[in-house]
C-alpha cells in the first residue's frame, strides 16, 4: 500500500490534454474522482475508471483526485496520472 | 540497389505536448524526434518522458521514431534512458555529443535495456549531435564507438554560440564545420543530418540552405515546422531529368561492359566510375522516395 505525502498535479489544460490533481485523503475515503470534461457524457464514465484503474495499480487506497480532461486520449490521461502519483510519492 | 533508409526530414515534436505528439505522423516526415530536451521545461521533464514513453508505445506512427533524450550529465539524462527505452524507440538522439566514451556508454545502456525487455540485439540505434568544437574534433570517434550510430548531426545554434558568433543566412560560420563533419560521417559510413532552420517565415532562405547542405553531401536536415518537409523533399528527392541521366549512364556501362569495351562514353562525354556510384545512388534514392521503380525502370508520379 503506498501512501500520498503531498499534493500533486501533471498534465495542462492544452486541447488534447488533461490537467490531474491529487491530494491526500484520510484512511476510508476511497478513490474519489471529481471529473470534467467536454466528452463527460461519452466518456466520464470511461476516464474514472481508467484513472481509477492507474490509482489502483500503485497501491493507494484513499485519495482525492480532480481531473480536467480537455479530450486527452487514454495514453494522454495515464501519463498524467502516472506523473502525478509520482510527483505526489516523491 | 539496395533501398536506403531515407533520413531527408526529421521533425522535432516537443514532448510535453499531447496534441502535438497524437498528431505528429501525419505531416510525412522520414522521421520523427520526439524531444525531452531543449523543447521541454526543467519542471515538466519527468512528465515529457512519461507522455513520450506513452506515445511510443500505444501510437502508431507511419515512420522511425526517435527520441532526443537529455545528455547523460544532466540530472534526466539516465531516467530518460530508462523511460524512454522501455517503449523501444526506433532510434535516442544524444544532444551535445562530445565523446566516444559517451556513445559507449549509452549502447551498453540500450543494449541492456534490449536484454531486459526482450527486443532484438541492435534493434535501437542512436545518433548524436555535435554542437561543441570538442564534440566536432571527435566526431568521426564517436560515429564508430558503437554500431547502433546511424548518423551524426550538427547542433547549429549551440555550435555558432560555442564560437562566439550567430547564425548568418549564407552560414558561413558552419561551413567547415559542416564540412568536417559531412567528411567524418563518409569515413565511418553513416549518414550526416543539418542543423535546423528557425525562422519560420524566410522560406526561400530555407530552400537555399537545403540546396547548400545537400551539395555537400548531407543526407537530411532537422525540421521544427512541418511546412519544411515538403521543402526538403523539393531538394533531397532525385527530379525525373536526374533519374534519366541517372539511367542513361547505367544503361552505357551496361552496353560498354557487354561489348567489353574499356572506354564508356555516353553523348561524346566520358563516364567513368564516380559516375556510375552517383548514378546509381540517384536511383537508390529516387526508388526509395518512391519515385522510381527498379523493375520496370520507369518513374512514378512522386509521393512529395
Amino acid at each position: 500500500m503506498s501512501k500520498l505525502c503531498k499534493q500533486a498535479q501533471a498534465g495542462t489544460l492544452e486541447s488534447s490534454d488533461i490537467l490531474i490533481m491529487l491530494a491526500p485523503a484520510e484512511p476510508g475515503t476511497g478513490i474519489a474522482i471529481e471529473l470534467i470534461s467536454p466528452a463527460i457524457n461519452q466518456y466520464g464514465e470511461h476516464i474514472e475508471k481508467l484513472i481509477a484503474a492507474i490509482i489502483k495499480d500503485h497501491g493507494i487506497q484513499d485519495v482525492i483526485i480532480q481531473a480536467n480532461d480537455k479530450g486527452a486520449l487514454d495514453c494522454t490521461i495515464d501519463a498524467r496520472v502516472k506523473t502525478a502519483i509520482a510527483r505526489a510519492l516523491a | 540497389m539496395e533501398k536506403e533508409k531515407l533520413r531527408r526530414a526529421m521533425l522535432f515534436a516537443p514532448g510535453n505536448n499531447p496534441a502535438v505528439l497524437q498528431s505528429a505522423g501525419i505531416y510525412g516526415a522520414d522521421s520523427l524526434i520526439f524531444d525531452l530536451e531543449d523543447a521541454v521545461a526543467v519542471t515538466e521533464k519527468d512528465s515529457a518522458r512519461q507522455l513520450v514513453h506513452n506515445a511510443i508505445k500505444y501510437l502508431k506512427y507511419p515512420c522511425e521514431v526517435g527520441v532526443r533524450i537529455n545528455h547523460i550529465s544532466t540530472p534526466w539524462g539516465y531516467d530518460d534512458l530508462a523511460c524512454i527505452l522501455a517503449a523501444k524507440p526506433d532510434f535516442i538522439r544524444l544532444p551535445k555529443a562530445e565523446t566516444a566514451e559517451e556513445i559507449k556508454e549509452i549502447d551498453e545502456i540500450i543494449t541492456k535495456a534490449e536484454e531486459k525487455y526482450g527486443f532484438p540485439s541492435g534493434s535501437i540505434q542512436m545518433m548524436g549531435a555535435v554542437e561543441s568544437p570538442k564534440g566536432l574534433r571527435n566526431t568521426y570517434d564517436m560515429a564508430v564507438a558503437s554500431p547502433r550510430m546511424m548518423a551524426v548531426a550538427i547542433g547549429g545554434e549551440d555550435f555558432v554560440t560555442s564560437l562566439k558568433t550567430s547564425k548568418t543566412k549564407g552560414g558561413k560560420e558552419l561551413f567547415v564545420a559542416r564540412s568536417m563533419l559531412v567528411l567524418a560521417a563518409r569515413e565511418a559510413g553513416i549518414q550526416v543530418i543539418d542543423s535546423v532552420f528557425s525562422d519560420i517565415k524566410d522560406d526561400a532562405g530555407f530552400m537555399e540552405e537545403c540546396r547548400m547542405i545537400k551539395e555537400l553531401g548531407f543526407d537530411g536536415k532537422s525540421c521544427i515546422y512541418p511546412k519544411q518537409i515538403d521543402m526538403v523533399y523539393k531538394v533531397f528527392t532525385p527530379s525525373a531529368k536526374e533519374i534519366e541521366k541517372a539511367q542513361r549512364v547505367l544503361q552505357a556501362y551496361q552496353e560498354a561492359l557487354a561489348k567489353k569495351a574499356g572506354v564508356i562514353s555516353l553523348n561524346g562525354k566520358m563516364i567513368d566510375a564516380p559516375m556510375i556510384t552517383r548514378a546509381e545512388r540517384v536511383l537508390a534514392n529516387a526508388m526509395a522516395a518512391g519515385v522510381y521503380e527498379k523493375q520496370s525502370g520507369n518513374m512514378s508520379s512522386p509521393k512529395k
